[in-house]
Formats: structure tokens, C-alpha cells, sequence
């Protein structure tokens, strides 16, 4: 048998269980000093002095610091573009504020709630300034500049493609279809919100650092180009991390400041984010228009598409990505699974007087689904064809693998038709389009809607290289080590935060070792212990940190093999690891157990030939290209059309990762990240008032999902291997989030297509509906 | 100046005399002052129910409790569920069910089911029938979990509720 594929039971559910997790906010040092942040009441300010003498003087309070005060440290996120506007980020305001929340001070004192009332007696001359708080007021003529740097507030603003026949295209065309798809502002709201805690170390001269991050090597990069010092001065622990969903994917001001203040006051701080600031002052996500045109043959066939792509990317750029990675990978990506033949896509970053954006759970990609889906369903009532029929006709076909679109992009083998064919089966066998009658009889407005997808996953150097970033993030390393007693270390520079990367790397080693996972230790998020690495995001880490971990457990394999080979006198291609013991093929009876080969190794090496001593150790890296999932859903939502409350009442989900590591995990990742697309679709969004005022500070505001709006999920598997990943598994850590905003927004438009209205934005409030109802104007 | 209270709680059946800060929360108190970290802060102002630990059986919100209001108190957090390295039958139900991801928002879930299924059993007895999923859906939904969806945790609760039902019955 194998271990991979198999439901192996987690091994950090019993820690968890038992309580006994250790996150950043558990750990406790004695004398300890915890921080505070000044953070900024209005959206746009010059900041014309601070004094922090009178927070200085409350008993407890140890030590306060501006940005002067610290050397005026900034983090600089560049993409290596003449369409880039570089702009630093101040890791505490220098002179000048750009979104309520930012950070001005930081005050620090025995004890949080001192720390607290602290901050509230500093005293900072604020100047406001005007205001923009939106794409049209940023784009707007004579619009307040954000950043001095970049007039009109564009910080990047990219042509990808441009296909000169388009317009001769859109001039004769049976049907264009034009649509402007919007999407609302979104937290990433990981249950933990970011904390960190830094220490200097002095025997190893050292700032260590425990962060709740998904990305331990770049918080360190961070700090050594923030306060120029060398990497190896900073050590990052990323301990028990209470999810990430991309928001801590980036390195947050607060985390690096600290570590600047523990190389100063060579005391312990620590800070731990409360609910308002994650809300208000941490990264936000997914703020797009797209208008978008697509022109279709009569029998539905695409003909070209063109869009213009502008994300509210807020103030700042978020470090190391830039604003840039939603337009780019938007503008990049557009035309998913579907065969376009011409194209046309601007991508622009829009600064406004927000919060900063990072890679929140499916970058741009619910949106980019969102676009196409809806724009398929537009041209076949256009058109008077079947939805399905209309994507049948596009999308990529089985035997069209690997197919290279018109973005340049190669997609590898996917199930596109099949696991549409599936999901349209189990819809019509499950009785849906019946109870869809039923609800309607019964007074309500039911709709049944799909989507269907792919999900780039596992971006490496080749493909990240392609946004020119200045830090490009893409490959992964692992050792390793069979220790003296027969059991096994691995590292990895991928960093899980609940996805149960401790078990699936064990799966993956075992196989390859013939142990138990049991056997297998995964040591992760240590920036001393890993070699660098790039983290957990984008869906990556099963295929990079688990395709280099492979490699490295192939090269132990290939060590033993020789130990045995040379103890049993058999060629090493003859000796087989299976079940804790090197045999040699065909011959049950010489079989020597992994543990006595590795005790031999490492205590009797002299009975060894030079080349097999001294450890049983391999590092490899891996470095894709990246590689496509893909799904197709299907929703059925029921609408009452007096309180405009959308229910969903049923969800399948018909996936296709590959080759499955752990079956258990890939459906907790998929209903995990179908509820995140749910609630974005119907219930969440992070408001600001024109002034730039959060209007969603609190969870009374910011709705996250309960278990009261999502119903169960249904999920079947589809298994087409990646030739371009070493397991043959893929990344699926978002399509979850990915495909359901788009599914339901089509449902809700087939509830609601006796209306006539087209809805297209996310999220659809029932305001909405009743706007839509009553013949106003939705949006 | 500070105003402190000597008081005294029960946590997990064990008696703690300790100074407090009237101001400080329970939940401050539980991991800060007492150790007892598995219960987390997920947004300190009632809502989110990672912080749910249970007072004198009930399930309660430790950031919305001053820790001088458990003065007298029995107090119940995650780390007295277990019957020592042995996961309880609930806590073996969420392992078993996928009911938990990165693990943060867990112990509130548990010692909100916890309180939910001493509730029923006190409230029905042994002869009344299993609870619907609809039901468990909604006590489920005073939490907030942001990783699994929620479907693992409800069949979870729901596969304890009817193994206690079975063993009440036997």
C-alpha cells in the first residue's frame, strides 16, 4: 500500500484538542513589554509633530518610539516595470498618514491594558487632508494624489495583451456582450489575528522572533532591508499559526517594528492584533471592476474579449508582492478554461486612502471566474443557447491538453468537460431542478447556478519571473535526515497554518522511505532550521515544499539503498525499502531493518565505504511551473422576495487536484473555502464612508459566515495526475473560495430572471434584491 | 492606581486564590494569570466564541467576563476535558469528523458543545430522540470558525450527542 492517498489521521489535531496548541499571543516571557500602536484617526493627514512624553509618564509605561526615533524605517515592495510606481511603506507613519488605522507609535509597558490606555494620551498634531476613498473619486479629475509619487493615484497600470484584431472582431461579431463585474472589499479574518513576539538573544546575538505569519524567510527579509542588518541576525518562528488566507502571506509594519525595538531595548515585546485593528489596519483584499466586452459567434463560440481591470489596492504596497499582484493576475488570467482567441487586458492599480491590500485566498481569481461565468450566461440568453452549452463549446477540451492559451499560458491536463458533465448529472439525479419548482411554487424565487473553473496553482520562479518583482518568490527546499534511531526529520521552507502539512509531507516521505508517517517529523516555519524558503500561499506548498521533500526522500532512499547493498552484498538496485526494512528483491530472506542500517551509519562508520558515511541526509529544491486544478460548481439558492434574504440551500463541488495526498484534508480545504466564496458572495464586505471611515470595524458589521448560511457540501472527486509536479498531485487550497462566488451569483440571477435585471456584483445584500424587484437600481 | 480583588475560582475542578485587576477579563485572567492558554481571544468583543469556556456548566464568553465576576465560580476551560492523555469522546469526534483546521477557534467550539449537550441531556433525559442536524447547525453557529465550513463540526457534535443518547439508553 501507500501512504499517500490514504485518509491518515492529522497529528496536530490532538495538540489542538487537548488545548495545548502554543500560538503567538500563548507564549509568556518574563519581562516581557507589550506594544500598543498610535494608530491614525483620519484617512489622509499630515502628521505635524508627536509627543509622547505624556503616555511616557504613566506608571508601567517603559518606552514609547516614533518613527524618527527608530531611524524612519520603510519596507520597499518594487515590480521591476516602467508601469510600476515604486512607494515605500513606512513602518510607522514618517510625517504623513493614508488610511485610518495607520500605524504613528508605538508605546510599550508592563502590561497591555496600560500599554492601552497609553497610547490614548499621546499627542499627535494631525493636519487632515482631502480624501479619496473609492475608484471613482480616485480617478477622478483633480483627485487628492495619495502617493506623491503617482498622479492620478495609478500605481501601475499595465497593457498584457493586445490583440490588433479585436476591433475588426467587435465590428462584426453576431453578439457582443458588454458587462461591468464589481467586487467588494474583503478581510481575510483568520480566527488569530497577527501577533508577534520578538526577543534578543544575546549568546547568539540574535533577534528571534515568533510571528504568526505563512511566510517566516520574508518577515526576516523584511527585517534585515528595514533596519539594514544581515539575515542571519533574525531568526523567525512562525509557531501554531491560526490560519493566514494570504493576509499573512505579507509582512505587517507591526511584526517588523517590533523586532527593531528588541534589537534597542534588548527586552521581550510583544503585541497581539485585536478584532478592530485586523478589521481596519491589517490588509484588505478583492476591491475590482472589470468592464468588460466579448464577442460570440451564433453558435456561442468566443471570438475575442477585452477588459479593463482597476483594483482598489488602498495605500500602500503590501511587501514583497506590490499592489500589483491582483491587476497582473487578473489581467494575466482572465480567460481561465475558455479557448479565446483574441484578447485585450489592462490591469491598473488604483490607490486610494485604504487600508493596504495583500493576496487574500484567490487574488483575483473569484473575480476572473466571476467575469466569465457571468459573461457566458449573458451570451447565451443573448444568443438563445444553453448556459452549458455555451461554455461546452469554449471551454478546453479533453485531448486539447497541454493546451497554451492566448495570456502565453500552458495549462496541463485538466477534466474541464468531465467534471462539468458530473456536476449537471448529479444536479438532474439529485432532483434539483424539481425542488428548484417546488420552492417556486411555494412562493419563493429559486435559482440553480454553476461555475466552472481552474485554479492556477504552485507559481515557481518560471512563472513568478514573468511579474519581474524585485523578490521573486517561486521554488522550495527540503532536507532530509534519517537520524540514528531510524526515523526521519524533514525540513521545509513552506509554512502550514492548519492545513495539516505535518501529516501530508509524512505521507509523501514515508512512500518514498518505506516508514511509517508516524515515523516522520516535519520541521517547519524556523528560519534557522529551513533553508529559504518561500512560505505557504497560492496553493503551493503540497507541490513545491511536497515535490522538493520527495526529491530529498528519494536521495535518503538512494543512500540506504547503497548501506544495504554493501551489508547484504546485492546491487542497490536490487534492494527494495517496504515496511521499515531494506530487502533485496526476490529474496525474503536477507532483510536488514532501516534503524540497524542508520545505527550502522552513524555509530559504526568505519564498516562503511568512504562514499556511504557519515549521515543519511539529502537536500532538494523544486521548482515548477505552476499547474491547474480545476472544479465546477453547482448551488441551488432560494430568495424571499419580501425580506430579500438568499439562502443556499444546496452546494456540490465536482474537483479535480490530481493525485490526493490526504482525502480528508483536500474536502476540508474545499468546504472551508466554498463557505470564504459563499460569504463573499452574499454576506461580506469591509465599507468606508466617503472621508475614508471604516463603517466595518467590528464582526457586529463585517459579517462572517455561521454555520446558519452554508448548508452541507457535496464533493466528488475527479483524478487527473500533473505531469508537472512530482507527485502528481496539485495545489487546491483556494478553488473553494475561487469558484463560488461566480456559482452563486448565477443562481441568484436565475432566481431572479422573471426580474429582468442582471446582477453583478458581489456582494448581492437583499437590498439588493429588493432594488432589483422593485425595477431600481442595484448596486 | 490600580483597584485589585483578591479572589478565589475553581478551574477544571482545581481551587486558585489569585490578586486581579478589576478590569481584567476572565479570559486574561484564564491564560495569562492561571496559565490556562487554550482558550484564545479571536475578537474580544463577544462575537466570534473562541473564547467560550464553561461557568458552572454554562457556556459563557470569557472576553465579555471580568475575572472578579468568577470569584466563587467553577470554571471549565479546554484542558479539563480530556480524562488525562485520553481524548474525550467529543474531542475524538472532532478529530475523527475533520472538525478542525488550524485549531485556533477549536477549544470555544468544544466547550460550546460541551454545554449544549449537558444542556439537552439535563433538559430531555436519556428517552428523547437524537437531535436534528438543523438543530446542531444553530447552537454551532453562536461560534465562528474560518477554516472548515463548519460541516466537520456539526457532524462532530452530532455523532456525540447520539453516542451519548446510545450509552444513556444502554
Amino acid at each position: 500500500m501507500t501512504w499517500v492517498g490514504a485518509p491518515v489521521p492529522r497529528t496536530q489535531d490532538r495538540r489542538m484538542l487537548l488545548g495545548r496548541g502554543k500560538f503567538t499571543g500563548d507564549l509568556d516571557r518574563t519581562g516581557a513589554l507589550h506594544a500598543a500602536f498610535v494608530r491614525s484617526p483620519f484617512a489622509a493627514a499630515a502628521v505635524r509633530s508627536i509627543d509622547t512624553s505624556p503616555a511616557l509618564a504613566v506608571p508601567g509605561v517603559a518606552a514609547a518610539f516614533t518613527a524618527a526615533d527608530l531611524g524612519d524605517p520603510a519596507l520597499l515592495a518594487v515590480l521591476e516595470r516602467p508601469e510600476f510606481v515604486p512607494t515605500p511603506l513606512p513602518l510607522l507613519a514618517i510625517g504623513q498618514v493614508r488610511h485610518v488605522g495607520e500605524p504613528v507609535a508605538v508605546v510599550l509597558a508592563e502590561d497591555p491594558y496600560t500599554a492601552e490606555d497609553a497610547i490614548e494620551l499621546v499627542d499627535v498634531d494631525w493636519s487632515p487632508q482631502p480624501v479619496v476613498a473609492s475608484l471613482d473619486a480616485a480617478t477622478a479629475a483633480d483627485a487628492a494624489q495619495v502617493q506623491e509619487q503617482a498622479p492620478g493615484n495609478c500605481l501601475v497600470d499595465l497593457t498584457m495583451f493586445d490583440d490588433e484584431r479585436l476591433d475588426g472582431i467587435f465590428a462584426t461579431a453576431p453578439a457582443v456582450i458588454t458587462a461591468t463585474v464589481r467586487s467588494g472589499r474583503l478581510a481575510a479574518l483568520p480566527m488569530e489575528g497577527r501577533a508577534a513576539l520578538a526577543e534578543w538573544d544575546e549568546r547568539d546575538q540574535q533577534v528571534v522572533m515568533h510571528v504568526s505569519t505563512q511566510v517566516p524567510h520574508q518577515v526576516r527579509s523584511a527585517v534585515a532591508q528595514a533596519f539594514g542588518v544581515a539575515e542571519h541576525r533574525i531568526r523567525v518562528i512562525a509557531p501554531d499559526v491560526g490560519g493566514g488566507f494570504g493576509l499573512k502571506c505579507v509582512a505587517g509594519r507591526e511584526e517588523v517594528t517590533l523586532a527593531g525595538i528588541a534589537m534597542r531595548l534588548r527586552r521581550p515585546v510583544r503585541w497581539v492584533e485585536d478584532r478592530q485593528e485586523n478589521l481596519t489596519a491589517s490588509f484588505h483584499g478583492h476591491e475590482q471592476r472589470y468592464q468588460v466586452r466579448a464577442a460570440f459567434a451564433g453558435d456561442g463560440r468566443i471570438l475575442g474579449l477585452s477588459a479593463e481591470i482597476d483594483c482598489d489596492v488602498g495605500a500602500y504596497s503590501a511587501f514583497p508582492f506590490t499592489c500589483a499582484v491582483e491587476p497582473l493576475m487578473a489581467a494575466t488570467e482572465l480567460p481561465g478554461i475558455y479557448k479565446v482567441p483574441a484578447y485585450r487586458a489592462r490591469g491598473r492599480a488604483i490607490a486610494t486612502h485604504k487600508a493596504p491590500t495583500a493576496p487574500y485566498r484567490g487574488v483575483s481569481r473569484p473575480q476572473l471566474v466571476l467575469v466569465m461565468e457571468r459573461v457566458m450566461e449573458k451570451a447565451a440568453r443573448e444568443l438563445g443557447l444553453d448556459p452549458l452549452a455555451v461554455r461546452r463549446r469554449n471551454m478546453i477540451g479533453p485531448g486539447e491538453f497541454p493546451y497554451t492559451g492566448c495570456n502565453g499560458i500552458t495549462y496541463d491536463e485538466g477534466s474541464y468537460a468531465e467534471s462539468l458533465d458530473l456536476a449537471e448529472k448529479r444536479v438532474t439525479e439529485a432532483g434539483w431542478p424539481g425542488e428548484r419548482d417546488r420552492l417556486r411554487a411555494a412562493g419563493l424565487l429559486a435559482g440553480i447556478g454553476y461555475s466552472c473553473f481552474s485554479e492556477r496553482t504552485a507559481y515557481g520562479t518560471p512563472t513568478m519571473s514573468q511579474r519581474r518583482m524585485r523578490m521573486t518568490p517561486g521554488y522550495d527546499t527540503a532536507t532530509v535526515r534519517m537520524d540514528p534511531s531510524g526515523e526521519v526529520i524533514v525540513t521545509t521552507g513552506t509554512c502550514g497554518h492548519g492545513q495539516g502539512h505535518e501529516t501530508t509531507f509524512a505521507q509523501i516521505v514515508a512512500d518514498r522511505l518505506g516508514v511509517h508517517p508516524r515515523q516522520v517529523r516535519l520541521r517547519q516555519g524556523d528560519t534557522d532550521l529551513a533553508s529559504y524558503g518561500w512560505g505557504t500561499w497560492g496553493s503551493r506548498s503540497i507541490v513545491i515544499g511536497g515535490g522538493a521533500a520527495r526529491r530529498a526522500a528519494d536521495g535518503v532512499a538512494a543512500q540506504l539503498r547503497q548501506v544495504a547493498a554493501h551489508l547484504l552484498e546485492a546491487s542497490p538496485a536490487d534492494i527494495e525499502l517496504n515496511g521499515g526494512m531494506a530487502g533485496v528483491r526476490g529474496d525474503q530472506s536477507a532483510a536488514v531493518p532501516l534503524s540497524e542500517l542508520a545505527r550502522i551509519v552513524y555509530f559504526q562508520a568505519h564498516q562503511l565505504p568512504e562514499g556511504l558515511r557519515y549521515g543519511l541526509e539529502a537536500r532538494e529544491s523544486f521548482d515548477p511551473p505552476g499547474t491547474f486544478s480545476n472544479a465546477c460548481h453547482a448551488v441551488l439558492v432560494a430568495i424571499d422576495a419580501g425580506t430579500g434574504e438568499i439562502r443556499v440551500r444546496r452546494y456540490l463541488v465536482v474537483e479535480d487536484c490530481g493525485v490526493v495526498i490526504n482525502p480528508v484534508i483536500v474536502d476540508g480545504q474545499v468546504r472551508g473555502g466554498v463557505t470564504q466564496g459563499v460569504a463573499a458572495a452574499l454576506l461580506e464586505q469591509v465599507r468606508y464612508d466617503p472621508d475614508g471611515q471604516p463603517g466595518s470595524a467590528t464582526l457586529m458589521d463585517y459579517l462572517a459566515p455561521t454555520a446558519a448560511e452554508i448548508c452541507p457540501i457535496e464533493i466528488v472527486h475527479l483524478e487527473t495526475p500533473s505531469a508537472f509536479s512530482e507527485t502528481g498531485a496539485k495545489g487546491m487550497g483556494e478553488g473553494g473560495t475561487i469558484g463560488a462566488p461566480a456559482a452563486v451569483l448565477n443562481a441568484v440571477n436565475d432566481a431572479m430572471e422573471s426580474s429582468g435585471i442582471s446582477l453583478d456584483h458581489i456582494p448581492v445584500r437583499p437590498w439588493d434584491i429588493h432594488a432589483a424587484l422593485s425595477g431600481g437600481n442595484p448596486g | 492606581m490600580k483597584d485589585t480583588h483578591l479572589i478565589r475560582v475553581r478551574v477544571n475542578g482545581r481551587e486558585h486564590e489569585l490578586a486581579v485587576e478589576s478590569r481584567r477579563t476572565l479570559a486574561d485572567m484564564l491564560r495569562h494569570d492561571l496559565g490556562y492558554t487554550g482558550t484564545h481571544l479571536g475578537c474580544e468583543h463577544g462575537i466570534c466564541g473562541a473564547c467560550t469556556v464553561l461557568v458552572n456548566g454554562e457556556p459563557a464568553r470569557a472576553c465579555l467576563m471580568f475575572g472578579v465576576q468568577a470569584d466563587g465560580q467553577d470554571v471549565a476551560t479546554v484542558e479539563g476535558l480530556a480524562d488525562g492523555e485520553d481524548l474525550s469522546d467529543l474531542q475524538q469526534a472532532f478529530s475523527d469528523r475533520h472538525g478542525l483546521q488550524c485549531g485556533f477557534c477549536t477549544p470555544g467550539f468544544l466547550m460550546l458543545a460541551e454545554g449544549y449537550l449537558a444542556e439537552r441531556q439535563a433538559r430531555d433525559g436519556a428517552a428523547d430522540a437524537e437531535p436534528s442536524e438543523q438543530e446542531i447547525r444553530e447552537v454551532v453557529a453562536a461560534n465562528l470558525c474560518r477554516c472548515t465550513g463548519y460541516q466537520g463540526i456539526v457532524e462532530a457534535v452530532l455523532d456525540t450527542a447520539r453516542q451519548r443518547l446510545a450509552r444513556e439508553a444502554r
